[in-house]
């Protein structure tokens, strides 16, 4: 029996062994099966390219025995980087700026809170092991570190299993800026310019871009030398990132340095023209470097869009999971790269991050860049799962984003309520709809049989609140939209099996991307990466619909939900406790996040569905309150 | 003159049915310059009857305002009829038709209305012919008059002659209880018609309000029955008499409503969110239908290539054999378009029935559905099976069969409840299709189940298997028990490896072929392309015995 693997990088290995199943625990860090599997294949190096799941004792193990060679840094390099404590000091003594903190075993929340007062708010929070923004907690208050300190240093011990916690200053408004560097065992170390990563939500990186256009040459040389002088400090081999934060005045901190192949990198690759994971290999092997530092150029701009399955509507992103019933990547468009390893059919579970993809694209200058990125994302068919692209299609236009006035609070800072689709000019929103009926009506000509001489429609279509009245009529293969006394010409060749419709509006080219629709006239596309639920109705249909009942919503602040997939972690009420508006009622670990569910109001708990260790979907109740 | 005036009225009482403008109505009606017109009397009744239309939006508007309104949120019988079929299609029948009951003061002139208590004709539904009558409950409830039944019955004559589908829109409290028997032999005419129609053109029920008592039957007998969330109700008696006899407390919704007759009782296919809804995916459900049983399956104007590859059905099937996946994940990416109009969705949910198209014909599909009780056969998804068998072989369209089953439920409920009389219609009913009938083993076919679910030894045009099918009586674990009494470690991996697979009944003949799951779509296009012509028939009967 022939079973197809799922991944599309299990299915290009010349030969793919499974290392257990989907946990975690049960695969990649169990050290027994991976060494089981180098022996039985005869591997002559390994690697985990992008994830530190294996960190140090892979490396530990690996290199006391079987004379496997392991590619990436050595293992003292990736200890003493993997160490928040001692990778500031190695990074002062480098002479390498530093942030003022304090990094060990906090006793207790009064000890944070009295650390955090020497530093001076506001201060930043976070397990010592954990990497990247993954567990980072700002307080502004002592309450604030109280809480932080509570949830880091319950996540440093379950997840890590390392009491540690690391609080320091917390820059404001600071940009995100780090620096590629390429090193070998010959002692020779090149930077390899920076990428600008501001864009996040929850301290994780959205879009990336290399270059910056914050950086002045300058600063560039001054952070390249300061992460080379890191990387050789501490005897680095192989591709490796220092991180920075850069304030508004171009003072840059030292951050972290990642120890391995970064998610970002392929903006690099664009820019500079070297291939890393090519230059790690040859670093593992032995080789020296092929280039000196005055052979790094800066070619063009390149940007890159994680593409994740979850909904960004919900604090700008919560994992969803599901099949990908529909799965297209952009890959017609010029000068695109997308590095994925699913596809059409494949699960997103909840034991993974939910990124699908790395969506990068290039252009001789910045504008060029941006320009494909949103025919790109236009073109990105993803169906069965929520997904990001209504985001990152909106961020890559927005005004501050083009001129480059970002910094890691940007989406907080764009959208205070949240993300809430496009917003759009009064011109869009007619194109949009006038683009949106001419397709409906095309369903008039695929009924079997019907030779219908019709030729104009009188249509209503409601938009969020909007009731558009709209008048349809149709000539050969186009058609003409009147939308609120403005009038447009549609065409477009109406291929409805496609997943994406390409329609000419009054001579401009648009890329729509018809989702679903039911006879009762709900019809759902996306236009300009958002999602638009329109409900179109013949102007007969519209107007009696007025005598339809109102169907009663069920009331949700007396109900709890899982906002998403994932595990419950903890439950802090029973039934018959008194909750106050905003206390915390359990918390929910999804996709290795922890989320704190709260009460809608104050009230008594009337039920609760769900214990610690239970797996919840998406929608179910977990607390309902009388 | 007078001839433009009577044009004016028309024209502003028609102006006034589309706004619903009951002020303008009663001022209308009064309007003294009409006693010049001499088709005055027409004129007059045709009006009346269109009025009430706006006379009943003013009740309805009047009940609203009154808490005790039954009929909150409904479209008046007109309205309906105008969102059912395409514009100025309809051609009405028999407006002039009145009651003939003069007891009880219902021949007093005012409780006479034009066309009585439904309205009825012919029109078209994007294109096509379509019989409807639509019943008026603002008229004595809806109920079901002599004339009533006339009316109804003359449509369905004519709807079974020229072979047109019959549709009706029930919103009637029952009998006439004035007219006493006359109003029972009108329901019996139509019952007969029912049946005489049964098989020659598609009928579809869509219950739009209370429907009770003697008026369920006709529902009950059509192909489809439809229903309205909380606006429409079918039952026996109400109830009111069900506490007097019984002595159980119930109420409308729970005794009868879409939601009982959809999820537990099985007696209606679908039920939609309110009367506009439901009109809306009655168009969309007639464009699947053949005509009648002479039209072959529609064929519509189709964009999805019929040689698309559907990679993901290469690894839909879990590896695990015991793990569930969806049935219909499967079947809307080999359908057009993705498009699947499901019949029963909410009744019997281990077994999968409903419309789709293929290179733009329609074809029914029937799946077991692994998600549900590992997709087993049982009483009521075998009598749902059947039955959208019966009317896809009656009507021409072809049966594609997605097969997952592990068996027939077993115990006692089963067993009591007559699994065996019941399983057996499904059984009979793909045996006596004659329609181009394709069949796909996705994974299991155990038992008595594999020969039921379409198989090549019930007349099966086209079997195939996907590589991860296992075509055995039974699974590995209680074959090897009963072959070895569990003596025998190894037997296990051997059943498996002998039976769990498709060869044996690849090697047989029994699967035509064993496929890549992603050429699927393109095998059954094909499959169908060539058996368009199929013709096939059973031995001369007055009609089979079906076990009911």
């Amino acid at each position: 029996m022939v079973i197809l693997p799922l991944q599309v990088h299990v299915k290009m290995a010349d030969e793919a062994v499974c290392v257990g199943p989907a946990p975690t625990s049960k695969s990649y860090l169990n050290m027994d099966a991976i060494m089981e599997v180098i022996k039985k294949t005869r591997a002559q190096a390994v690697t985990d390219v992008y994830f530190c799941f294996l960190k140090l004792y892979l490396r530990c193990l690996l290199q006391a025995s079987e004379g496997v060679t392991f590619i990436g840094p050595d293992t003292h390099a990736i200890q003493a980087m993997g160490d928040k404590i001692e990778s500031k000091l190695l990074a002062k003594n480098a002479k390498v700026n530093t942030i003022p903190g304090f990094d060990g075993v906090v006793k207790d929340a009064d000890e944070a809170v009295r650390i955090a007062r020497e530093i001076g708010y506001p201060v930043m929070i976070k397990a010592s092991a954990g990497g990247g923004g993954k567990g980072m907690r700002i307080a502004w208050d002592d309450e604030e570190t109280r809480e932080g300190f509570r949830f880091s240093s319950q996540e440093a011990a379950s997840s890590f299993g390392d009491d540690r916690l690391l609080i320091e200053k917390f820059i404001d408004n600071p940009r995100h800026i780090e620096i590629q560097v390429l090193a070998d065992k010959h002692g020779n170390a090149l930077w390899l310019n920076e990428r600008e990563c501001s864009i996040q939500r929850r301290n994780q990186k959205v879009v990336e871009e290399a270059p910056s256009t914050f950086l002045d040459p300058e600063t560039r040389r001054a952070m390249g030398e300061q992460a080379v002088a890191l990387a050789k400090a501490v005897k680095y081999s192989s591709a490796g990132t220092v991180e920075f934060l850069v304030d508004s005045s171009k003072n840059f901190y030292f951050l972290e340095m990642n120890t391995r192949l970064q998610v970002e990198h392929p903006v690099t690759e664009c820019i500079t023209g070297l291939d890393l994971v090519q230059e790690m290999i040859r670093v593992a092997k032995g080789y020296p470097l092929r280039h000196k530092q005055a052979d790094i150029p800066i070619n063009g701009w390149a940007v890159e869009c994680r593409v994740y399955a979850e909904d960004p509507y919900k604090s700008f992103g919560l994992p969803s999971i599901g099949k990908l019933s529909q799965y297209q990547e952009p890959l017609h468009v010029p000068s695109v790269r997308v590095d994925s390893g699913i596809q059409q059919g494949s699960d997103i579970s909840i034991y993974y991050d939910p990124m699908i993809s790395k969506l990068i694209t290039y252009g001789s200058n910045r504008a060029e860049a941006l320009k494909r990125m949103e025919e790109a994302l236009d073109n990105y068919v993803i169906r069965g799962v929520a997904h990001n692209i209504s985001l990152l299609r909106e961020v890559i236009v927005h005004p501050r984003f083009v001129q480059g006035d970002i910094s890691t609070k940007f989406l907080p800072e764009v959208y205070p309520d949240g993300f809430k689709g496009k917003r759009f000019w009064l011109k869009w929103e007619k194109h949009e709809i006038s683009v949106k009926n001419s397709s409906p009506v095309c369903f008039f000509f695929r009924i079997p049989v019907a030779k219908s001489k019709r030729s104009s429609w009188e249509l209503s279509v409601r938009l969020g609140d909007g009731i558009y009245p709209v008048a349809v009529s149709k000539d050969g293969s186009s058609f003409s939209v009147e939308v609120d006394g403005m009038k447009l010409n549609v065409t477009s060749e109406w291929n409805l099996a496609s997943p994406l419709l390409s329609v000419t509006v009054d001579g401009t080219q648009r890329t729509i991307q018809r989702l679903s629709r039911n006879a009762s006239g709900d019809t759902n596309i996306q236009f300009l990466g958002t999602v638009y639920k329109l409900q179109i109705l013949t102007k007969v249909a519209a107007e009696l619909s007025k005598y339809m009942p109102e169907k009663a919503a069920e009331d949700t602040s007396s109900i709890l939900r899982s906002p998403m997939p994932g595990a419950v972690v903890a439950v802090s009420v029973k039934p018959g406790d008194t909750v106050s508006e905003g206390q915390e009622i359990c918390v929910i670990e999804a996709m290795k996040m922890q989320n704190s569910m709260i009460a809608a109001k104050t009230g008594k708990v009337k039920a609760v569905h769900c214990k610690a260790g239970d797996t919840v979907g998406e929608g179910d109740l977990l607390v309902e309150l009388e | 003159d007078k001839k433009n005036f009577a044009i004016v009225y028309y024209c502003m009482a028609s102006l006034v049915l589309s706004k619903g403008h009951t002020y303008l109505v009663s001022w209308l009606c009064s309007w003294p310059l009409l006693y010049f017109c001499p088709y005055q009397c027409p004129t007059e009744k045709r009006t009346k009857g269109f009025c009430q239309k706006s006379l009943s939006r003013l009740r309805i508007s009047f009940f609203l305002s009154s808490a005790a309104a039954k009929d909150r949120g409904k479209l008046t019988a007109r309205e309906r009829i105008l969102l059912l079929l395409d514009p100025d299609s309809f051609d009405e029948y028999d407006m002039f038709v009145e009651h003939r009951c003069s007891d009880f003061g219902m021949d007093s002139n005012k409780n006479k209305y034009p066309g009585d208590s439904v309205v009825t004709g012919r029109g078209r539904i994007n294109g096509r012919l379509a019989y409807v009558f639509s019943q008026d409950f603002t008229v004595f409830g809806g109920s079901l008059s002599g004339a009533h039944a006339q009316k109804i019955c003359k449509v369905m004559d004519q709807a079974a002659m020229v072979g047109a589908p019959v549709i009706g829109l029930n919103d009637s409290g029952g009998a006439r209880i004035q007219e006493g028997v006359e109003s029972l032999a009108g329901y019996a005419d139509i019952f007969l018609r029912n049946v005489l129609c049964s098989g020659v053109v598609p009928q579809i029920s869509l219950i739009m309000g209370p429907c009770a008592g003697g008026a369920v039957y006709s529902p009950a007998l059509t192909d489809f029955t439809f229903m309205v969330k909380d606006t429409s109700y079918l039952f026996i008696t109400g109830p009111d008499v069900v506490k007097s006899v019984t002595n159980e407390d119930v109420t409308q919704e729970q005794l009868g409503g879409a939601k009982t007759h959809t999820a537990v009782s099985g007696v209606a296919h679908r039920a939609f969110e309110n009367d506009i809804d439901a009109l809306l995916n009655l168009r969309e459900f007639f464009n699947y239908l053949p005509l009648s049983n002479r039209d072959p399956a529609p064929v519509c104007e189709c964009h999805d290539p019929s040689d698309r590859l559907v990679p993901e059905l290469d690894t839909v099937v879990p590896v695990e054999s015991t793990k569930a996946y969806d049935m219909l994940d499967i079947i809307h990416s080999i359908a057009d378009e993705r498009e699947f109009f499901e019949i029963m969705p909410s009744y019997a949910r281990n077994i999968v029935v409903g419309f789709a198209r293929m290179n733009g014909r329609t074809v029914g599909i029937v799946g077991n559905q692994p998600k549900v009780a590992s997709g087993c056969l049982d009483i009521n998804s075998s009598v749902k099976g059947a039955r959208f068998v019966r009317f896809c072989d009656a009507f021409n369209i072809p049966l594609i069969t997605f097969v997952d089953v592990p068996g027939f439920l077993p115990g006692t409920a089963q067993e009591y409840g007559g699994i065996i009389r019941h399983g057996a219609k499904l059984l009979f009913a793909f045996a006596e299709a004659t329609v181009p009938k394709i069949t796909i083993i996705t994974r299991k076919a155990y038992g008595g189940a594999y020969d039921v679910m379409s198989s090549k030894h019930l007349r099966g045009d086209a079997n195939y298997a996907w590589p991860t099918a296992e075509v055995a009586v039974m699974g590995a674990k209680g074959a090897v028990q009963i072959i070895f009494r569990g003596k025998e470690a190894n037997a296990e991996a051997e059943y498996v490896d002998k039976f769990a697979n498709p060869f044996p009944a690849a090697m047989r003949g029994f699967v035509d072929d064993i496929i890549q799951p992603s050429t699927t779509r393109v095998r059954i296009c094909r499959d169908l392309d060539v058996l368009a012509s199929k013709t096939q028939s059973s031995p001369w009967k007055k009609h089979a015995n079906i076990p009911l």
